[in-house]
């Protein structure tokens, strides 16, 4: 069992800055912390639960019939979670919308089914998947952290800045109505990769 | 040269290996902003000319000067003051918005030119004289210092500093405070200041700007010649057609701003002003569009940027007809958008390099086929 499938994708090799993968649903869906906090859970099981499987099958699949075989499996997994949100938190599910669907397109899972689970042991496997959810994960709560604050001015729906400051109150301080527009979410995506490569010396392009 | 000397004396100090040598660059901005350097180039072959880039700047302001001092006036003059105490009221209006967008922006230069140990460069002169002029006199302070800590960071340092941005900063910023604060931004009030001194009459003041007359009801309560002086409610430094036009005239008779873009800015918005007109989509004259809004402005400020502009003589005329056809369309077609000057103008910056591109190839393929002829 390798630790550093765990947690080398939550820093150095993480699939949303590093890799530059699964950035259309980190913008579309984190508005609000809640949809990211349930999209990023959705996303860990499915690509961990994906690894496993085809770990499991990867000797018995011919190659050429791979990526029909990896779409089955996947697909199935993405309805289960659709399901198991509709029935469980359908307020939630609602406010996904079609991006619960669409993580079958996500590339992270497709990608480390390909480059990981088809080559190696179904435990590491599992790690791996986990992992890289979980790194996928940590940057839409980033993301979400930022625009529901600064957008919203709650944080899970809370309200964090005081009623009183708003201008409509007598207050001096405004939302920051930009933060809502799916632009500004991948503004703080690069700025997130901009911070974190200038700490990691080794990731700059020469 | 009592100041030489004491520039002198506490260089070393502020040089690499001095005391305070984490603080050079901005020793080298004092030092080159209090006397003009006498380091020439000596390699390579260069033009050697007086007009330096703080020069070139410092002339941008100057030619800024007339549209201030006028919108400091009018600033009074729109809450009920007259003459001199107009003047007063507006310039005290408008002094902090000037301040924090240079304390901001100056502060976060010169911070980037520590980190990546270079010179604090001389672009944002220009700009923080810009930004409050192209914001309503009204925006709070906290949402300008916000505006143009965005326009310093994402606008310019993170594609390398001045003379690298893609983006005007200085519209980066009015663009994202328009944005971020919409309901703030726009509306009756935002246009009017709001302080009560010097027996200003601010209470209930409110109404729509010229543009929006234009665009809701297809004409506006002031005559012709107002717009033209700026007698007017808009953007602090806008209002004033004429004023920004001497000011125009200096950047020209310098040679700093292009005339290819400017009058190529004008001519497309009049050809698409009558263009609208002809086809029956406004029943004001084309002409008005110069006049109202920030048109002349940014025409005469913004879309002349040697840095975001077209480089070529050509791609200069494209770009800039494309930019006044492109400020009246918005303005015309785009209900959300009474004012397009600043969404044409970011707009064009972005197509700018590709408008180049394909000059420069038209111009290499017009030598390459001559060379076939001579054959």
């Amino acid at each position: 069992m390798n630790m550093k499938n765990l947690t080398g994708p939550l820093s150095a090799n993480n699939p949303v800055i590093v890799q530059i993968l699964g950035i259309c649903s980190a913008l579309a869906v984190t508005v609000k912390m809640e949809p990211a906090f349930v999209m990023g859970l959705s996303v860990i099981v499915v690509t961990a639960f994906a690894n496993l499987v085809m770990s499991l099958l990867r000797n018995g699949i011919p190659s050429r019939i791979r990526i029909i075989v990896q779409l089955v499996v996947i697909a199935a997994l993405v309805i289960l979670v659709d399901q198991f949100l509709k029935a469980f938190v359908y307020d939630v599910s609602k406010q996904l919308s079609v991006y619960v669907g669409l993580i079958i397109t996500n590339c992270i899972i497709m990608g480390r089914v390909e480059a990981y689970a088809l080559g190696n042991k179904p435990l590491d496997s599992f790690l791996d998947g986990i992992g890289n959810g979980l790194g996928y994960a940590a940057i839409l709560l980033i993301v979400a952290f930022f625009r529901e604050l600064f957008g919203s001015g709650t944080l899970f729906g809370v309200q964090i800045i005081p009623q009183s400051w708003y201008i409509a109150e007598g207050g001096f301080y405004s939302n920051v109505g930009i933060m809502l527009f799916p632009p500004m979410a991948l503004i703080i995506v690069g700025a997130i990769i901009w911070i974190h490569r200038s700490f990691n010396k080794d990731l700059q392009e020469k | 040269m009592g100041l030489r000397k004491i520039v002198d004396n506490v260089k070393p100090t502020f040089s690499e290996g001095g005391k305070f040598g984490f603080l050079a660059s901005l020793f080298d901005a004092i030092e080159t902003f209090l006397f003009v350097p006498n380091t020439t180039t000596k390699k390579g072959a260069h033009v050697r000319d007086c007009n330096d880039m703080k020069r070139t700047m410092f002339f941008v302001v100057l030619a800024l000067i007339p549209a201030f001092l006028f919108g400091c006036y009018n600033t009074g003059s729109q809450v009920g003051l007259e003459g001199f105490a107009a003047l007063m009221y507006g310039l005290v209006r408008v002094l902090p918005m000037l301040a924090v967008s240079y304390v901001v922006g100056l502060g976060i230069e010169v911070i980037y030119a520590q980190i990546r140990k270079e010179e604090v460069a001389e672009g944002y002169f220009v700009t923080g004289f810009l930004i409050p002029m192209i914001m309503p006199v009204s925006t709070p302070l906290w949402m300008v210092a916000l505006g143009v800590a965005f326009a310093v960071i994402f606008g310019k340092e993170v594609f390398g500093g001045t003379g690298m941005n893609i983006f005007n900063p200085a519209l980066v910023a009015r663009a994202f405070v328009f944005f971020a604060f919409t309901p703030q931004m726009s509306g009756e009030k935002v246009w009017y200041s709001d302080w009560t001194m010097m027996g200003a009459q601010v209470d209930g003041v409110s109404g729509a700007t010229a543009l929006e007359q234009l665009a809701t009801t297809g004409q506006m309560q002031w005559s012709v010649m107002d717009a033209f002086l700026g007698f007017i409610p808009g953007s602090f430094g806008e209002t004033s057609t004429l004023c920004i036009l001497l000011g125009g005239a200096l950047l020209l008779y310098t040679g700093i701003a292009s005339w290819r873009t400017m009058l190529s800015v004008f001519v497309g918005g009049l050809a698409m002003g009558y263009l609208f007109q002809a086809v029956g989509l406004t029943d004001y004259p084309a002409y008005y569009h110069l006049l109202v809004g920030g048109f002349a402005f940014g025409a005469v400020f913004m879309a002349t940027d040697p840095v975001t502009s077209a480089q070529t003589n050509v791609g200069k005329y494209i770009v800039g007809f494309m930019t006044g056809a492109l400020a009246v369309l918005v303005r015309v077609v785009n209900p959300a958008y009474p004012e397009g000057m600043m969404l044409a103008i970011l707009f064009m910056n972005a197509l700018a390099p590709t408008v180049d591109y394909f000059v420069v190839e038209a111009n290499i393929n017009r030598r390459k086929n001559r060379i076939k002829t001579v054959k």
